[in-house]
């Protein structure tokens, strides 16, 4: 049993299809919840995490720290007046916001939890299903969710929602090109688009060997294509509309972008659709560039880290982790202004990722070549780019003139100057505020002191 | 190999394909005809969204995981998302007009499209009539996406580049067609903005409103400036310049 305990650990496509009913349905209703209960913590976690950013308590009255402030709210929403606009597209309108949820929950169906486990007597993986094309699978998914982002925009029959969808659906354009193109990097190294595929070939790194020294490099894509993870992630903020790629729900420009005038539970869906989005993308990141379930490097010195159901622990781990890193984002960055992330996703991230494909795959065609042409090419191609760097030419900076000499160079009836070297003498009501003030830094009595 | 690519795989229709086909085909005939008979373009729009995923379910069915995926992210994803761009731009109440330019051309075409429906639907009947499917296997024996690579890459790799060659030429005369840049000279940044509103000769502050310091609200009424004189720059440039009638220059009598 060990033994079969020990080979069997990573799923393959050949694993799949093979489960009992009820461990399906299990299955789904797992995933399924999964995604509610990470928006009802995640809305939570959110709010406490900025609420801290900006030296706050946030929500803590309901439930322990204030854990139930969520269902409460999701509770209030329910009872609110289901508002429908007379210009608004009655069938559109209502079929907007499940079309969100539904796709951002879909996706959660080729999402890893864990390796192969034991359930009651199955031996099963900790997976909804995989296909071998399961990472276009997401994609199909996110890109179907814009539909509801989008529809409702337009469907409310009122101009800041649409300007929400239409900025939505450009975005959302712009930005899946880029996603798709780092997505091509995970697929030229792991061979595959199965996520569980490309979870096992994260397992362990190749053995480099310098001088006789075998040197055990990381597996997980997050360093071997580092360029590709931080465009992926960029690209991801953007599609799921989060701060600071928010400009569909922009609220200082468009009151509240595509969900305006959605109102109960409605409007509930569609923040339901975007943290369910959050969550299934930070795991499709966990899946893709930080090794899926498989526990990071510290943990794996312990024999037993991937088995199990130990896993799914590291993999929550993972997951929290990146939410936490888009509230991060939330916390510290401002909007963007839209001319700004168009010009960033088109000439920027684009360009960068489609040279770093290119030197990916002269990397890889190189690959069986002999040690020491391979280690020539790449020294001629990295020796050729630095070059490149060095001797670029660059702008010649003007020596910037002084403000005397730039005072004097103003025409004839310019508006006037105070000198240059002025001394502002201090108001004489300003002294007199000054000494008559008590000194600040009086030690205060005992009484007076704030216990 | 997923679990239809395997049924697909086995050369005949077993029941969980029939199934699916049987309740895909109606929803994606019902999508065709929705898109066509739809007045709103947005709603013929997400018609045909609807039978394009049915497409794509159906590639999947036929052993063909890569290309019904792709049907979706480019087709319904990215192709109709940019029809929709289009259409909401438009606006939401661009329906068709339905006046017949032509006379009979309803009935005509309609006549035509069935022949030719039924034309292509016998023809492809009498030619498929009895013919085994085989093939499949050869073709996904290294697996959908590597198969399809190997073809694209070796056998159709001049066909493919040209086709992008083409829709980049098509793509780069829209832009060059559409787009207007403005010159490096032309842009003003916030300082050079700055300079020119300081220059002699302009005044750097808000232009007075119409009517400030006036007798009269209307926006036709010079301004009058704090030391006393009449300016005209609050006066917008379309207005027309007339003289008031006595009657309107006569006191109204509500200031008593």
């Amino acid at each position: 049993m060990n033994a079969v305990y020990l080979a069997a650990q990573d799923p393959t496509l050949a694993d799949f299809g093979k489960d009992p009913w009820w461990l399906v349905l299990g299955k789904i209703v797992f995933a399924f919840a999964f995604g509610l209960l990470a928006t009802l913590l995640g809305v939570w976690f959110e709010r406490r995490v900025v609420g801290r950013m900006a030296v706050r308590p946030g929500p803590n009255q309901v439930g322990p720290f204030g854990l139930l402030q969520t269902l409460a709210d999701g509770l209030k929403m329910a009872f609110k007046e289901d508002i429908l606009p007379r210009a608004a597209d009655k069938v559109v309108f209502f079929f907007a916001p499940t079309i969100s949820v539904i796709s951002a929950v879909t996706a959660l169906s080729v999402i890893p939890f864990g390796p192969k486990v034991s359930i009651f007597g199955h031996w099963t993986p900790l997976q909804v299903t995989d296909v071998s094309v399961a990472v276009l699978v997401i994609l199909a998914c996110s890109s179907m969710g814009v539909y509801g982002i989008v529809l409702g925009g337009w469907a409310s029959g009122s101009t800041y929602p649409l300007l929400g969808g239409l900025r939505s659906s450009a975005q959302m354009i712009s930005y899946e090109v880029a996603m798709g193109l780092s997505i091509v990097a995970v697929f030229m190294t792991a061979g595959t688009m199965s996520t569980s595929g490309i979870v096992a070939k994260q397992a362990d790194g190749t053995q480099l060997s310098i001088g006789g020294f075998d040197l055990p490099t990381p597996g997980w894509y997050a360093i071997l294509l580092l360029p590709s993870f931080i465009i992926f992630f960029i690209a991801m903020v953007g599609e799921t509309n989060r701060a600071p790629f928010d400009l569909p729900e922009a609220e200082s420009e468009l009151v509240a972008g595509f969900m305006t005038e959605y109102s109960s539970l409605k409007f509930a869906l569609f923040m339901l659709s975007e943290y369910v989005a959050m969550v299934t993308m930070s795991a499709v990141t966990t899946t893709l560039f930080l090794g899926g379930w498989r526990a990071p490097w510290p943990i794996t010195l312990w024999s037993g880290a991937n088995e199990g159901w130990w896993p799914m622990l590291w993999f929550f781990g993972k997951v929290i982790l990146l939410v936490f890193v888009f509230v991060w984002l939330r916390g510290t960055l401002p909007r963007l202004r839209y001319d700004q992330f168009m010009r960033f996703g088109w000439k920027v991230l684009l360009p960068i990722n489609l040279v770093w494909i290119l030197v990916l795959a002269g990397l890889r065609s190189i690959e069986d070549w002999q040690t020491r042409d391979r280690l020539l090419v790449t020294a001629i191609g990295a020796g050729v780019l630095l070059l490149a760097t060095l001797f670029w030419p660059s702008r010649k900076k003007q020596p910037k003139p002084s403000p005397q000499e730039q005072v004097d160079s103003r025409p004839y009836g310019s508006f006037p100057l105070p000198p240059m070297d002025l001394q502002v003498p201090p108001s004489p009501r300003t002294k007199r505020v000054v000494a008559e003030r008590e000194p600040a830094n009086v030690v205060a009595g005992s009484e007076s002191r704030e216990v | 190999m997923t679990t239809s690519t395997v049924l697909a795989a086995a050369g005949d229709v077993t029941g969980g394909e029939e199934v699916t086909f049987w309740i895909l085909a109606p929803l994606a005939l019902i999508g065709a005809l929705g898109m066509v008979w739809a007045r709103n373009a947005v709603h013929s729009a997400l018609w045909l969204v609807l039978t394009m995923l049915c497409l794509g379910v159906f590639y999947v069915l036929q052993a063909g995981p890569f290309i019904g995926m792709v049907q979706i992210i480019v087709y319904t994803g990215a192709i109709m998302m940019l029809f929709l761009f289009v259409l909401m731009l438009v606006g939401r109440d661009a329906s068709d007009s339905l006046i017949e330019t032509l006379r009979g051309q309803r009935v005509a075409a309609v006549v035509l499209g069935l022949g030719f429906a039924g034309l292509v639907g016998t023809g492809l009947y009498r030619a498929l009539d009895g013919v085994q499917a085989v093939g499949l296997d050869q073709a996904n024996a290294e697996g959908n996406v590597q198969g399809i690579a190997r073809l694209l890459f070796t056998k159709y790799v001049f066909a493919f580049e040209l086709t992008s060659a083409l829709l980049i030429t098509a793509a780069v005369g829209a832009m060059v067609l559409a787009h207007v840049e403005r010159r490096k000279e032309d842009r003003m940044d916030q300082v050079a903005t700055m300079k020119a509103r300081f220059r002699p000769g302009n005044y750097p502050g808000p232009k007075p409103g119409p009517g400030v310091f006036a007798t009269s609200s209307s926006v036709a009424t010079p301004a009058r400036l704090p030391d006393g004189r009449l300016t005209d720059r609050g006066i917008p440039e379309i207005m027309p310049v007339r003289d008031m009638t006595s009657e309107e220059t006569a006191l109204k009598g509500t200031d008593k």
